[in-house]
């Protein structure tokens, strides 16, 4: 039996039924870890030892009935800007190298408690900004498809540990399509869920209006019970939503309104029969692979043909989103990393004269390049004087965004656009250029800024064989429309073409 | 001086709330401690941490603002305010800037016999820092996070006040409403209180208002008045020199009695505001509003016409009790139990008073219970004891809480109203002060009250002292 060819969904059975156990899994992973991670390079850390003690403790709660969930035993990998308390977490960064957080993340703890065995920490872009994986202190991650090319990014690492079978699922990070963008070049399924429906408590910030964890995975199914494991409603993030009562605000016994549940894997129904599905036509225009635009719409049809009902529109708007993105996650940056001065934790330079000089001296050395570059952006936009025209401007422009999308769901029940603009670039041709590599966002940070749902699922491979990804959006706490229509596509051919 | 100058004086005031975890965590605000032991995540900024709005911090915040007739804003939300600083663990401070909680209020305050409004611009909520402690031995310095997430209101007024007195005034009055809110202790010595001076002067009639500084560092209300006066003197000197005054933030040095610059507008921080994405706009509903409302408490300008119309005490005594939340629910639970607000007011004007004075006390820590009040004017209402074994046996209320009656009980105290024993007592006295009875026959009517004073003496005191005089009269009348 080879477990990595294995889901998540398929490997919890075979242990369920005794065929497997937990370490056997772990074991798995691990050799599978030792035979390509020197290429790939997915993990920050890995920790073999823990992740076999723990699966032993969970291999004895599955024999004693006590567990019993369909992620029980399996092996997931969590990118390293999530806090455990029992792993270091450096946000692929120099200054939190050697940093150990006191406590674990909600979302990681909510996945331990469903019986996954978290077996290492996967690199990433530096605190996420990057679209590559090239901007970690540790060093790049590569495509398992292509190792020429880059996986992605920010949560290139666990992408690629799914996709190279070194981890059966994994945990990421969407700002501007970190999950979304990655799963696609790597051939594997990531969902950013609606913005607060997985607590960010624990979650090391970026853009924090922006920040949603989510899952990445082999299929669909995976998916959908890695994402029903995580979603709760936290009271310690106070941007959590609970589904039940709708509570954005804190007003006082104001009026609920009920929306969908977390019963995710319920949604795993082929069948899209009177879906209404959205295109818009301005994704579809200029910078998009001709590649990509034809396997897309070679899907598309797929799901036209299984009864979806499938239209153009228009989204012209969404071409402010990625100044508005860049603007708003910069300036949010700016301020949440201000935390890492070398006074509390992480690095702290050697040798200073005074608290400024200490300060100054621990994050130049400490902060990689593409960080200071968004710090500074970000602590422009927000100086006084460009507050107005910079900040409230781009907040404006995500109202502007939200609305946009808002009369599409009037219409629609899914929006189908490419994850990105084309496949996979190669190592090393996106960093000196930037704001290039900015552009190649477009597709996914609208859905950041509007707070939506959204799916990248594999659905064919260019030339050189590598993967393409396509994205579907949902309005927000719809989540299950947009798995559905995933699942469906799965089932019906979109993995084959 | 040739000119005349007039000073204008508005106030930043911070004030500690009482709530029992801070602002946005469940971490307690109990001061001291040992350091960094009433910290969590949150309160020491570690990474992926959150913060949790305290809803009791609105709530006080809502009550101050109604207390000081501010508008509320319905739906107003945090701002962080960026800057570095070690006892500031995020490094930025969760405040509030753009959609501050209340706005646009006023407090009347009375100096000599002026009413005064001084306006409210507005009042916000926030978060305290921790704080440094400067290890000079070792040179370095190290940092205590216990007070960092103690939550905070400050209240910015308008430029309304021109003395010294005016500023205490509105000071101890915002004082009085906070602490009858019970929204804070508001303590200016341990910081739960603390004030910002921002003055400037001008030539008295002018309109225009010349630049102004801002005095840091006033910790009583003693330091407020000397800052404000030497800040004032410091400023006309200048322009009376011909030289122009500097807009700065500067240390007050009450020792010295002198302000040193701080830090001047040229490098002021731009603390790069910005709505704090990590918690959701407060949104406050008609009816909370009314809620909050409701609970609001007596305040002292109310209590005080009602003292006035319910009890028959003299202004000057309702004044001094109301003064205090705490003296007042004393006064009015003792006189609801035994029916005697004189009496009571009197028990609390001057004998509490002075031992206050002698411990060196607030009026917030009388730690007797008006029950045992009570029952102490009851028993000198009763005659049970009298006036001298009365204040020994407050003495004992006050500093132990005692019973009266037990108390009374155990020593022996009580009046002896044995009529035999005072007689005889009385013939004694009589017969060994034969020059003082013939002084009084003869007409010298102070000589009485030394036969008075043998008698309580005979008596251990425990007598009567009114039925010992009258007793004495009927028997030297023969």
């Amino acid at each position: 039996m080879d477990i990595t060819s294995m889901t998540a969904v398929e490997l919890g059975k075979r242990i369920k039924a005794g065929k497997l156990s937990a370490m056997d899994a772990v074991q798995g992973c691990l050799a599978q870890i030792d035979k390509v991670e020197k290429d790939v390079h997915s993990f920050v850390t890995i920790d073999r030892d823990e992740a076999l003690r723990r699966a032993e403790e969970v291999q004895k709660q599955i024999d004693e009935g006590t567990l019993n969930g369909p992620l029980a035993g399996v092996p997931v990998a969590v990118k390293d800007n999530l806090c455990t308390s029992r792993m270091r977490t450096t946000c692929s960064s120099k200054i939190l190298e050697n940093f150990r957080p006191s406590y674990t993340a909600e979302a990681v703890c909510n996945l331990e408690k469903a019986g996954a065995v978290v077996i290492g920490k996967t690199n990433m872009d530096e605190f996420a900004m990057g679209s590559t994986t090239e901007t970690s202190y540790f060093g790049v991650t590569r495509n398992p498809w292509n190792l020429d090319h880059v996986p992605g990014g920010s949560s290139g690492g666990s992408c690629a540990a799914v996709a190279a079978g070194e981890s059966v699922c994994a945990l990421g990070s969407d700002t501007g399509g970190s999950i979304r963008q990655p799963s696609s070049f790597c051939g594997v399924v990531g969902l950013k869920p609606t913005y607060g429906t997985v607590s960010r408590y624990g979650l090391i910030a970026y853009g924090s209006s922006l920040d949603q964890i989510g899952p990445i995975a082999k299929d669909v199914t995976d998916c959908a019970a890695v994402l029903e494991a995580i979603a709760s409603y936290d009271p310690k993030d106070g941007t959590s939503i609970d589904r039940s009562v709708y509570r954005k605000a804190m007003t006082d016994g104001g009026e609920g309104q009920a929306v969908p549940g977390y019963d995710f894997m319920s949604a795993l129904v082929n069948d899209v029969s009177g879906m209404r599905i959205g295109i818009p036509k301005d994704y579809f225009g200029d910078g998009l692979s001709a590649e990509v635009r034809e396997q897309i719409r070679k899907a598309v049809r797929v799901l036209e043909s299984c009864g979806a009902i499938v239209e153009e529109f228009d989204l012209s708007l969404v071409k402010y989103a990625i100044p508005a993105y860049y603007v708003i996650a910069s300036a949010e940056a700016s301020s949440n990393l201000s935390r890492f001065d070398g006074v509390k934790y992480g690095y702290r330079t050697q040798e200073y004269e005074g608290l400024h000089h200490m300060y100054k001296k621990t994050r130049s050395e400490g902060f990689g390049a593409e960080v200071k570059r968004r710090i500074m952006l970000g602590s422009f936009v927000l100086s006084s004087g460009y507050y107005d025209a910079y900040y409230l401007k781009a907040l404006k422009t995500k109202a502007l965004i939200k609305e946009a999308f808002d009369q599409a769901f009037a219409r629609f029940d899914v929006i189908v656009a490419p994850a990105a603009p084309t496949t996979a670039p190669e190592l090393g041709k996106s960093l000196n250029d930037p704001l290039k590599m900015y552009l190649g966002d477009i597709y996914t940070i609208s859905v950041n800024l509007a707070g939506l749902p959204g799916i990248s699922i594999p659905v064919g491979k260019d030339k050189k064989g590598l993967p393409v990804g396509m994205q579907m959006i949902g309005n927000c706490f719809e989540e299950k429309k947009i798995i559905r229509a995933a699942y469906t596509l799965e089932q019906e051919g979109g993995r084959k073409s | 001086m040739i000119k005349q100058y007039e000073t204008v004086i508005g106030l930043e005031v911070h004030v500690e709330l009482a709530t029992k975890t801070k602002i946005f965590c469940s971490c307690s605000t109990e001061f001291g401690g040992a350091p960094n032991t009433h910290t969590c995540p949150v309160c020491t900024g570690m990474p992926g941490s959150l913060p949790v709005l305290n809803r009791k911090v609105v709530e006080y915040a809502m009550a101050i603002g109604l207390a000081t007739n501010c508008d509320i804003t319905r739906v107003c939300r945090f701002d962080r305010k960026n800057y570095f600083y070690p006892d500031n663990p995020q490094n930025y401070q969760i405040s509030q800037l753009y959609l501050p909680i209340a706005s646009n209020g006023y407090v009347e305050i009375e100096v000599g016999d002026t009413k005064k409004k001084i306006r409210i611009h507005e009042m916000h909520m926030e978060e305290d820092a921790g704080k440094l402690i400067h290890d000079e031995w070792d040179d370095t310095s190290l940092v205590d996070y216990n007070r960092s997430g103690v939550p905070l209101v400050e209240i910015v007024s308008e430029p309304d006040m021109s003395s010294a007195d005016e500023v205490i005034a509105y000071l101890e009055k915002l004082r009085m409403i906070i602490q009858y809110l019970g929204a804070s202790d508001c303590k200016l010595q341990e910081g739960s209180m603390r004030a910002d001076v921002n003055l400037s002067v001008r030539e008295a009639g002018t309109e225009k208002f010349g630049t102004r500084t801002e005095m840091k560092n006033l910790n009583s209300f003693k330091a407020i008045a000397r800052a404000i006066q030497g800040e004032r003197e410091r400023q006309i000197e200048l322009l009376e020199e011909g030289k122009a005054v500097i807009q700065e933030t500067r240390r007050w040095d009450d020792n010295k009695e002198y302000s040193y610059a701080m830090r001047s507008k040229e490098d002021a921080k731009d603390y790069r505001y910005f709505p704090e994405p990590d918690l959701a706009p407060i949104v406050i509903s008609d009816e909370w509003v009314q809620q909050i409302r409701k609970k609001q408490p007596e305040l002292r300008t109310e209590k005080l016409k009602r003292y006035q119309k319910e009890f028959d005490i003299p202004n000057y005594d309702a004044e001094i009790i109301t003064g205090s939340r705490h003296m007042a629910e004393i006064f009015e639970a003792a006189t609801a139990i035994c029916g005697k607000p004189k009496k009571v007011s009197n028990w609390l004007m001057v004998e509490t008073l002075r031992l206050l004075k002698d411990h060196n006390m607030e009026p917030e820590e009388i730690s007797f219970s008006p029950e045992n009040l009570a029952k102490l004017v009851e028993l000198t209402e009763s005659r049970a004891i009298n006036g001298s074994v009365a204040r020994e046996v407050f003495e004992k209320i006050f500093s132990e809480n005692v019973d009266p009656e037990s108390y009374v009980e155990e020593h022996g105290l009580k009046t002896v109203n044995d009529e035999g024993a005072l007689e005889e007592a009385l013939k004694k006295v009589i017969a060994d002060n034969v020059q003082a009875v013939e002084d009084y026959r003869g007409g010298k009517e102070k000589a009485l009250g030394a036969l008075v004073g043998q008698t309580m003496k005979a008596m251990k005191g425990k007598a009567d002292p009114g039925l010992v005089n009258q007793k004495l009269k009927e028997m030297l009348a023969v």
